[in-house]
This record gives structure tokens, C-alpha cells and sequence, in this order.
């Protein structure tokens, strides 16, 4: 099946500000694909030349087998969008808001719009200026979520909402998938990523660093353990511990799934007094494996 | 508890109040300057323009009898108390400036209330060690501070232009204390409505009923319910008599008004949480309706509110405008400089035809404005990044701006109709032939279209090509517009200068003969600026 998204050497400036760099991006049919980077890496720019408001400086783009600036129209009736900071019309209401886009996109199904806003737990009588960020996040999710577009394109659908409705957005996403809706989720949350997408695109200063599946990126996924022991423990000899620094009793290292059982059974032999065992974070990861290719010193361990 | 004993420096609940007072007037400081300079001179020049219309006692009196017998100038200016220059000046120009006053207080407190409060930014100040009831006072405090200035500077400036200096500083005082009236009003508005949209509609509605009332009572006369006007703080000003028989203890009433609004805003502050208005906010639809359908639904449904007040505005002013054009002929032939003039014109009829010609060529040039505040809602729909939501569906560029652009266009129409249709029946009613003059007042107005059509045209030229200036820019054309229009022949601009505004090209209708040369010109410029426009809108990146 063809891509739904392709973009190569993808170059976009504002000014003196440059915000993609040479961008690749591949996103194929019914995957959800996360598009990952650190706050100002690009992530929302390349959104919007994709949405076609944004006019590219050099480089291809291709959206569903079509170009995203000429033929924006007739592409929008096959996609929806979430922006990531979402502002409505302060005196419609959420429910009119909802309805609003859908027919400017070509219709809703009124059936899953009504269980999508119980599911979501969200007053649709209420006016947008009444809401929070939250409710706000949630009134675009359900416009985009109802429509039986193709592709999704959701810019942090989750930054406002509260762990109860990001466990629905998760549950609502895998369904789109099982669908065959093509979802691109941009976000700076790894674990977000990791529990819906397929596949992966790390981005940073508006350059590809990382892309492909999750399983191909084993090092994105170590843990990060930090522990006090009772007597010294010694764990610079296992294969899947990396970034050993031992100071005193204090360990803290970066470990793979797979030697977790090894290395927790070793601290505990040598008893254990405090343990964080933690997935990293992407500005970690970001620090860590690719603050050389900036420089273009080094290539990410 | 020692620990408890000293929680950190002792703060009262208006501390921090200096800071946000500064803060306010740093914001405002080129719009309330310019308001405070635009009320001072409209009353100074007022003063001055009269001295110079009405040099004679003889002149005034005969502007006294006939100004006394027409209720419908009665209605829009209030008593004249007197035949001095100063009682002149306090007819003309009091009641005007006291409204002015009491806009500039009404949008200089919400805006620093409720807006604020609104847009979640006095939650971030009130963060900071900040009373509570300090956002308030800073508010009072920055339009007490601007109608001060008002009174302060009319004190000064009004005795410059020969009117004793005690009617001055009463009037002066007057016009400060409306102001002052209304700067307690806008507070407890400002409590009421948990939107401040809907806080500015409440003090900006009690004004309009405070005008109405001021305006029924003084048209009255002895044997109707004059008594009316008491109820009005815009009447106050003329009440206290200054340059006649000076009462200047009524300005007790506007004092006492404001000071108790001012405590009845602290009273309600103190009872409600952050953010919530004591009216409740009524639920909307769930659902949208049929009409919330695709681009031109959405314009309708946000610009439909406004339209339907400047509507409402329009059919008031311009019915009353219309009516006090019966007797317009002798009004201005009591003046002997102005006689000259308009006998040149052509006599009494040609006199009125004047009058209603020029109230034409104001109706143009404010719908004008009205289709430009309009066309400047697409680039706050696109800063403020809701036009990305829209543009995102099956919604072209071009239709997305021309959904606005038709309620800029049809509601300039709809508001120069309404203009010409009130005009005509206050005039037709008053002269016993309302059909003839529904009809020749509404062809009058709509002659005023094109050129009103022009300017919102280069609003959109500006949008699509200069999006960064497009909102600055088009309000400084309509301004040059307005000043080449009103004041063009009066400062012997050359030829050239004048046909820079298209409202040089409209017909001067009632009276004047029609081109159609002119018209179709005016619609051409404007298609083509449109479509300079919406090509480079098609061109360029969005946000």
C-alpha cells in the first residue's frame, strides 16, 4: 500500500529562523506513527505545511498521494485535524463547535459523535468560553475522532488532558488503527509512543535523527536504574548495562528490558536501601544520545 | 505559633494596587491620550467655531427660539439654558462630552476587570503578592485618572477661548463627574457578566437608556415628563447650570453615584470566586443548528451580534438626525455667516438637502468602519489561530475570506438601508410625506455604498498582501478617508488630495445629480483590490 505521508529534505524558514532543516518523514497507510522532538523541533510546522498552511521552501511533501498546497481542499475532506493549543470561538458552544467542523469537513456520524462525547465525559451545552484546556482539547478530539476521514493528524492531542481521558484517547486511537485509520501523533512524551505507535520519527532542530519501529530502537527503551545498596554491588560485567557510574553505594545506570531480572537481582543480594527504576525521558534521551549531532561530531550510540 | 506570628510582610488587600494602576496606564497610555484629546478639543473647538458662527446677541437669541422650538434638537442636545456663548457651548457640545466620558470610563474599567480577568491575566497578577481587591482599584484609578485629565484640561483651555472661567470650571467639572458616574456603573458591570463582552453590553446599555432618557425628558418640554432628565447622569451637566444660574450641587448626584457603584463593585468582589459573574451563564445548544453550516453560517453566527447592534444604533441616530432637519434652514440662518454660505447653496431647500446630504456622508463613512472592523476579524481569526481549525477542512482559503468579506459588504448595506429608511421617515414624519422621503433617503444611502465598499476592500488588499500591517494600515486609510471627507474643503486641500477618498466620487444625494460613471468606477477599484487581495492570500503562509 503507498504512503499516506512522504516527505524528503523537507527545508521551511522563517526569516533568519530556520524550522526544518532537510526533514524526512514516511508515514504508511493504516500505522499510527509517532512523531517525536523536543519542544520547537519542527513538529507543528511540518503539520501545518502538510495541512497546506504553511508554503514549503524546498524538498517534496505528499499527503494521501497528493500535493498538501494545491490540492489542500480536496485533501482536507479526507483528513482531520487536532491542533495541539486548541482555541475555539468563545461564544458557541462546545456541541455546535463539534457539529460546526464536521460539516465544514464533509460530514459526522452523529452516532459516534454522541458516544464519543460521553466517552470523553464532556458537556456539549457549554459555552467554549467556559471550558478549560482540557475540555477544549477534548471538543477537537471528538470533531476529528467522529469524522470518517482517513488520516488523522493530531498535534499533542493530550498535553490538557487528565490520565482518566488520556486512558480513553489511547483506547479511542487503537480502535482507529484496528479501522484502518492512519493516525500521525505528534508528541514529547516517549511513553505515549510507545504505547500506540508502530512506528517511530524522532526529529530534532527540524532534522530526522531516528526512524523505524520501536524493536529497532531497543536503546530508546532502556530503563534508568538509580539505586543505594546496603554493600557494593557489581554490575559493570552485564551485558545490557550501560552508562555505569557508580559512586560510593550509589549505582545509576541505563539497563535493557531483557537484563532487568539480572540486575535487580543483584542489587537485592547486596540489599537494597532506595530503588527508582525508570523509562528515560525523551529530553534525556535527547541530551544524551543526540546533543553530538548537532555538531555533527558523533553518531548516537 | 511563632512561626505562624510573621507569615511574611503584612499585605492588605490593595496591595500591589500602584503597580497594576501603572501597569494600566502604561497599556492605555496612546488610546487614553488620544480620547482625553479628542473630547478636550471637541468642546474647546466647539466653543471657539461658535464665537465665530454667533458673534452677535441678537444671532444667539434667534438660535435660542429656534434650537428651544425644535424637540427633535431638544432630544440630541439637550436644554439651552441662556443665550451666552457659554450656554451655547454647554447646549451643543455638554451632554456629547459627558457621554464621551462616560465611554471612555466604561471601556477603560472592563478592560482592565473583566477582560483581564477573563483572558485568565489577573489570575497570573493575582498570584503575585497582590490584594484583592487591588485589580479593581487600579481599574477606577486609571479612568478616574483619564476623565480627571478631561476636567483638568477644559478648566485650562476653556477660559482661552474668552468663556468666564466659573461656567468653565462647572462645566468642566460637569462633564468629569458624568464620567466619573459611569466609572462606578462599569465596575459593578464588570461583577455582573462573567464575559466581557457582556459587562461592556450592561454599562454600555444603562448609558444608551440614560441617553434616551435624558433625551425624552429634555425634548418634553414644560407640560411633559421633563422630570425625566434628573434620572440621567448625561443630563446633570447641563443641570448644574454652569454660564447661567450655577447649581453646582448637583454634581453631588454623579458623585454619589459613582461612589456608590464603586462600593457596591467592592461589596460584590468580595463575594464571588475568580472568574464568575453573579448573572449565570446560561447553557447553549448541543447540538449546532441547521444555519451553523460551513464557512458563511460560521461569519454570520460571530459577526450577526455586532451587526445587529450598530443596526440598532443606526436606526436611532438617524431617525433623530432626520427629524431635526425639519427647521434646519432657520436654525442656521440665525447665524449670518452661515446664512452667506448656504443662500449661495440655494435657499431653504437647498439648505436641508445639505443637512441631509452631509448625515449621508456620515452614514457612509462609519459604515465604512463597520465593514473594516469586520474585515479586520480575519486576521484576529488567524493570529488568534482559530482560523487554523477551519482552514484545516474542506474549506479553501478564498471562501474561508469571502464568507467575511460578504458580511462586511451585505452589512454595510443593510446599515446605510437602515440609515436612509430612519432618515426619511424622522424627516417624512415630521414634513407629512414620509413615502417620498423613505424612498429618495434610502437612494441616498445606498449611494453611499461603493465608496464604504472600497475602503473594506483595501482592508482585504491588506490582508492578503501585508498581513502584518493590514489591521494598523486599513484603519489609518479609513482615518485619512475621514479627515479628507469631513474636513477636505475646509483646509483647501488640492484637487488631487480630494479624489483620493472615494467618497469625493459619491453622489451628494438628496439634491445632487447622479453619475453612473463614478459608481461603476468605485465597484471597480474595489473588485480589483478584492482580488489583489485573495490572490495574495492564496499565495501566502497563514498565521
Amino acid at each position: 500500500m503507498a504512503n499516506a505521508i512522504e516527505i524528503r529534505a523537507l527545508r521551511k524558514s522563517f526569516g533568519r529562523t530556520t524550522a526544518l532543516d532537510g526533514l524526512d518523514l514516511e508515514v504508511r497507510a493504516g500505522e499510527v506513527h509517532a512523531f517525536l522532538g523536543p519542544n520547537g523541533a519542527g513538529k507543528t510546522t511540518t503539520i501545518r505545511i502538510l495541512l497546506g498552511l504553511l508554503r514549503k521552501d524546498a524538498g517534496q511533501a505528499e499527503l494521501l498521494g497528493g500535493d498538501p498546497w494545491r490540492d489542500a481542499v480536496a485533501l482536507h475532506r479526507r483528513l482531520a485535524y487536532v491542533p495541539g493549543d486548541v482555541t475555539l470561538w468563545p461564544g458557541l458552544t462546545g456541541g455546535e463547535i463539534i457539529d460546526l467542523l464536521g460539516r465544514l469537513r464533509g460530514g459526522l456520524d452523529p452516532k459516534r459523535r454522541q458516544a464519543l462525547t460521553e466517552r470523553f465525559a464532556l458537556d456539549p451545552a457549554k459555552k467554549a468560553r467556559a471550558y478549560s484546556k482540557g475540555n477544549r482539547q477534548k471538543v477537537a478530539l471528538i470533531a476529528a475522532l467522529a469524522s470518517d476521514a482517513e488520516l488523522l493528524l493530531l498535534d499533542e492531542p493530550t498535553a490538557g488532558l487528565d490520565p482518566l481521558m488520556e486512558a480513553t484517547f489511547r483506547d479511542c486511537v487503537t480502535e482507529e488503527r484496528q479501522h484502518g485509520r492512519t493516525v500521525l501523533l505528534s508528541s514529547h512524551i516517549l511513553a505515549e509512543a510507545e504505547a500506540l505507535s508502530d512506528r517511530v520519527t524522532i526529529i530534532r532542530d527540524g532534522r530526522t535523527v531516528e526512524t523505524g519501529t520501536l524493536a529497532e530502537m531497543r536503546h530508546l527503551t532502556r530503563d534508568l536504574v538509580d539505586a543505594e545498596t546496603a554493600g557494593p554491588v557489581r554490575l559493570d560485567a552485564l551485558p545490557g548495562v550501560h552508562d555505569l557510574v557508580t559512586d560510593g553505594l550509589r549505582v545509576r545506570c541505563e539497563v535493557d528490558h531483557g537484563a532487568l531480572d539480572e540486575v535487580l537481582g543483584r542489587l537485592h543480594q547486596a540489599g537494597v536501601r532506595t530503588l527508582t527504576c525508570r523509562p528515560p525521558t525523551l529530553e534525556e534521551l535527547f541530551l544524551r544520545h543526540y546533543s553530538a549531532e548537532r555538531t555533527g561530531a558523533g553518531a548516537p550510540r | 505559633m511563632t512561626v505562624l506570628a510573621h507569615p511574611g510582610r503584612a499585605g492588605t488587600g490593595l496591595t500591589g494596587t500602584g503597580v497594576l494602576a501603572t501597569l494600566a496606564i502604561r497599556r492605555d497610555r496612546i488610546g487614553l491620550a488620544a480620547a482625553v484629546y479628542v473630547i478636550t478639543a471637541g468642546v474647546a473647538g466647539t466653543a471657539w467655531t461658535l464665537k465665530r458662527l454667533y458673534p452677535t446677541p441678537a444671532g444667539r437669541a434667534a438660535l435660542a427660539g429656534t434650537a428651544g422650538a425644535n424637540p427633535a434638537l431638544r432630544f440630541l442636545y439637550g436644554r439651552l439654558d441662556g443665550t451666552s456663548l457659554g450656554s451655547i457651548t454647554t447646549w451643543r457640545y455638554g451632554v456629547w462630552a459627558g457621554l464621551f466620558a462616560a465611554l471612555v470610563a466604561i471601556f477603560v474599567v472592563i478592560r482592565h476587570t473583566r477582560s483581564d480577568e477573563e483572558a485568565g491575566r489577573l489570575e497570573l497578577a493575582g498570584s503575585a503578592a497582590v490584594g484583592r481587591q487591588a485589580p479593581l482599584v487600579a481599574a477606577l484609578v486609571t479612568a478616574a485618572a483619564g476623565v480627571g485629565a478631561v476636567s483638568v484640561l477644559l478648566c485650562a483651555v476653556l477660559p482661552l477661548t474668552g468663556l468666564p472661567a466659573a461656567g468653565s470650571a462647572l462645566l468642566a467639572l460637569g462633564i468629569g463627574c458624568c464620567g466619573l458616574a459611569f466609572t462606578g456603573i462599569a465596575a459593578v458591570a464588570a461583577q455582573l457578566a462573567s464575559a466581557a463582552r457582556a459587562a461592556r453590553g450592561i454599562a454600555l446599555g444603562v448609558l444608551g437608556v440614560a441617553f434616551v432618557l435624558r433625551g425624552v425628558g429634555d425634548a418634553a418640554g414644560a407640560s411633559g415628563p421633563s422630570w425625566l432628565s434628573w434620572a440621567s447622569p448625561l443630563a446633570w451637566i447641563q443641570l448644574a447650570r454652569p454660564f447661567a444660574a450655577s447649581d453646582p450641587w448637583v454634581l453631588a448626584l454623579p458623585l454619589a453615584v459613582g461612589a456608590a457603584g464603586t462600593g457596591l463593585a467592592f461589596a460584590l468582589a468580595a463575594h464571588r470566586d475568580q472568574g464568575a459573574g453573579l448573572l449565570p451563564a446560561r447553557p447553549g445548544r448541543a447540538t449546532a443548528s441547521a444555519a451553523l453550516r460551513g464557512p458563511f453560517g460560521l461569519a454570520w453566527r460571530l459577526q450577526r451580534g455586532a451587526l445587529a447592534g450598530w443596526a440598532a444604533g443606526y436606526a436611532f441616530i438617524f431617525a433623530v438626525c432626520g427629524a431635526a432637519a425639519k427647521g434646519i434652514g432657520q436654525l442656521l440662518g440665525t447665524s449670518t455667516a452661515l446664512e452667506r454660505e448656504f443662500t449661495r447653496l440655494g435657499g431653504q431647500a437647498a439648505i436641508t438637502n445639505a443637512y441631509l446630504a452631509a448625515l449621508m456622508l456620515l452614514a457612509g463613512l462609519v459604515a465604512a468602519a463597520y465593514a473594516v472592523s469586520v474585515i479586520g476579524r480575519l486576521r484576529a481569526e488567524e493570529t488568534g489561530e482559530a482560523a487554523e481549525p477551519v482552514l484545516a477542512t474542506a474549506t479553501g482559503r478564498v471562501r474561508w475570506a469571502l464568507s467575511h468579506i460578504a458580511v462586511a459588504a451585505g452589512g454595510a448595506a443593510l446599515l446605510l438601508a437602515v440609515a436612509g429608511v430612519a432618515a426619511g421617515l424622522g424627516y417624512g414624519l415630521r414634513t407629512g410625506s414620509a413615502g417620498t422621503w423613505v424612498a429618495r433617503m434610502t437612494g441616498a444611502a445606498l449611494g453611499q455604498l461603493p465608496s464604504a465598499v472600497v475602503l473594506a476592500a483595501v482592508a482585504i488588499a491588506l490582508f492578503g498582501l501585508l498581513p502584518r500591517a493590514s489591521v494598523g494600515g486599513a484603519w489609518t486609510a479609513l482615518g485619512l478617508v475621514v479627515v479628507i471627507s469631513l474636513f477636505g474643503q475646509a483646509l483647501q486641500l488640492s484637487h488631487w488630495i480630494l479624489d483620493l477618498s472615494p467618497f469625493t466620487h459619491a453622489p451628494r444625494l438628496p439634491g445632487g445629480p447622479v453619475q453612473a460613471a463614478p459608481l461603476l468606477w468605485l465597484c471597480a477599484v474595489a473588485l480589483a483590490l478584492s482580488a489583489a487581495g485573495l490572490a495574495g492570500l492564496r499565495r501566502r503562509d497563514i498565521g
